[in-house]
């Protein structure tokens, strides 16, 4: 636990000190979040390696509809059970996993990139860049996320890229309004009045001043936002203008398990959705405690 | 008064321009809607001959205004499938969305408001955390899926609840229930904090200072004072719910406005899918309009400092 090489008499603080810098950092971390996230990446990274099947090519010698293992018929080949193609759950599920990281991750990434550079841009340069913005951000703003998504994906044709572009043209403008109203006030700091009497040029002070101090704003509303990514990229898959198949999305696996769900084929209903659960879960828990970490004047909220 | 009302309603307007402009370009940017409609392996001349029939072949200013033109006639367009102008679909759903979401509004405040209520009431409880799993689950609880669940266990295994279809009052629970649940949660957050504000209050101190009965205390100063944003709220759900309902309402085969939009993007249907986002689009807009407003009027501050 402590390092050897902490001094025989030390304050407890010191002691604290003798660890590593990360392993500080992890012993700070949120347990419940951690231990659902980090096998999950783990799981998407080596999905390839860890995954007992090929997720698009049926099982050899599997039935179709297997239930999973520890029901009549099941078979500890397909522990979770097969779909209507005979091709193993798990081993969608585990390649499903990484799509959905994959666009929760890059899409909260454009939404938050380009949302925080609109809003810092509205916010600093005020004027009329500050009111065509905010009014382009109201106007995207009023349409109900899911169907300017609905929307975007019927035009832009469906395949993962153009999810994770849809989703951050339709989440962008939570930043930009959020990023603007602290920009604002930054504005009238001291530090940046200084910064622009001492000569710096507009994009230095931007740089230097504005984007270090919105950014503790920006990492909280993207780890909130995350989940809500993961819901809407599976409500696409669900509605067949997400990931198409046979590439492997909770979304559409969803959408496949429709059919049989009157036939009692639980697990093909199931499974995915538990896996979105927790997924969202735990971003939310990670978001949480996020914003609790870097926003002390959160805390009693 | 007057001003605020003018000024609120320009920004409405230049924000439905921006709206249909965004539309409007998204269409023509992203391919050319003819072929997006068309079959595959479609004749050339069967190409230019729809493009025309759609004005597609004239310059885009000429093609915006007579967008802008559809909006106000009211019309936005014919949909390529049922040959009927959108708006008269759109209409035609609109009881049926309005029916789904009223009592998915009446499931969200039932749930939402009390479990808010007795989370202020009594912060830091067992009741407080309870409230907070259920407020976490909301928003991790992905409303189809709940659907698709509830479906499962309520119409295939224990054989309650018709699966889907609209008809009398057991058609609407379960759709009621996976559309609510998530703005049930939405409304338990808001009515803890805005409980919480409320009985922190100095009308608060004076009426316990006074010597009334908590009960008293908590409903008849706190809570009527605390419902005002947590009904604001379950109003602008509702409009939400009216147009975004699409999932659901294709899960429980509910002849709504979401379907109708389901269905155009099933039958490459770009007008239908086109109308159909402008319409809920000004709906909201006209709808926040109409709430800042009431708002202005109840509070002078919003007005004034504007």
């Amino acid at each position: 636990m402590v390092s050897t090489t902490a001094p025989t008499v030390s304050p407890p603080v010191e002691a604290a000190r003798g660890l590593p810098r990360w392993l500080r950092l992890v012993r700070a971390w949120p347990l419940l979040p951690m231990l659902i996230l980090v096998p999950l990446i783990l799981v998407a990274l080596c999905a390839d390696v860890i995954a007992p099947y090929d997720p698009i090519q049926p099982v050899p010698g599997a039935k179709i509809y297997a239930p999973p293992f520890w029901m009549p018929g099941g078979s500890m080949h397909a522990l979770l059970g097969t779909d209507f193609q005979g091709r193993d759950i798990l081993s969608r599920l585990l390649f499903g996993a990484r799509v959905s990281l994959i666009v929760g991750v890059m899409g909260t990434l454009v939404a938050g990139s380009l949302g925080a550079a609109l809003g810092i841009l509205a916010g600093y340069l005020g004027g009329w860049v500050d009111q065509v913005i905010m009014r382009v951000t109201d106007a995207w703003l009023a349409l109900p996320a899911l169907v300017f998504a609905i929307f975007l994906a019927t035009m832009l044709g469906p395949s993962m890229w153009n999810i994770i572009i849809i989703l951050g043209l339709v989440y962008w403008t939570r930043y930009a309004r959020v990023i603007r109203g602290e920009v604002l006030s930054l504005r009238e700091r001291e530090f940046v009045k200084l910064a622009e009497i001492a000569g710096a040029r507009r994009w230095r002070v931007i740089r230097r001043h504005i984007l270090p101090n919105v950014l503790n704003t920006t990492m909280i509303l993207a780890s909130l936002t995350i989940g809500v990514v993961i819901i809407a990229e599976a409500s696409l898959s669900f509605l067949g203008v997400g990931v198409p198949p046979p590439q492997p999305a909770w979304g559409s696996m969803l959408a496949e398990a429709r059919s049989t769900l009157m036939a009692g084929k639980w697990w093909l209903t199931v499974w995915p959705g538990l896996c979105i659960l927790l997924v969202v879960l735990a971003t939310q828990l990670f978001g949480d405690w996020l914003r609790v970490r870097l926003d002390p004047q959160l805390r009693n909220l | 008064m007057g001003q605020f009302i003018i000024r609120r309603t320009c920004y409405s307007i230049i924000t439905l321009f921006i709206l249909s402009l965004t539309i409007f370009t998204v269409v023509r940017l992203t391919g050319d809607p003819v072929t997006l409609m068309a079959e595959p392996g479609v004749r050339p001349e069967d190409l230019a001959r729809i493009r025309t029939q759609w004005g597609l072949d004239r310059p885009w200013p000429v093609q915006y205004l007579s967008f802008v033109k559809n909006i106000f006639t009211g019309e936005l367009g014919k949909s390529f499938n049922y040959r009927m102008p959108v708006s008269e679909l759109y209409f035609q759903r609109l009881p049926n969305s309005l029916e789904l979401a009223f009592a998915a509004t009446l499931v969200s405040l039932l749930i939402g408001v009390p479990a808010g209520l007795i989370s202020a009431v009594r912060v830091n409880s067992w009741w407080d955390n309870l409230g907070k799993v259920v407020a976490l689950l909301g928003l991790a609880i992905p409303g189809f899926w709940l659907g698709l669940v509830l479906i499962l266990v309520f119409a295939v295994w224990l054989g309650w609840l018709p699966t889907s279809g609209q008809g009398d009052w057991r058609h609407l629970i379960m759709p009621a229930v996976a559309l609510g649940w998530y703005f049930a949660a939405a409304l338990l957050r808001l009515t803890r904090s805005s409980m919480l504000e409320v009985l922190r209050s100095e009308y608060i101190k004076l009426a316990r200072l006074k010597g009334l009965p908590e009960y008293v205390v908590i409903a008849m100063h706190g809570f009527k004072n605390a419902l005002v944003p947590v009904f604001t709220l379950a109003g602008i759900n509702l409009v939400v719910m009216v147009n975004a309902a699409v999932i659901i309402e294709v899960i429980f085969a509910w002849p709504g406005i979401g379907r109708l939009l389901f269905e155009g993007i099933f039958q490459r249907d770009f007008p239908l899918v086109q109308g159909v986002t402008v319409l809920a689009g000004i709906m909201i807009v006209v709808v926040n309009l109409i709430v800042d407003i009431l708002y202005a009027y109840i509070d002078p501050r919003i007005r004034l400092t504007k």
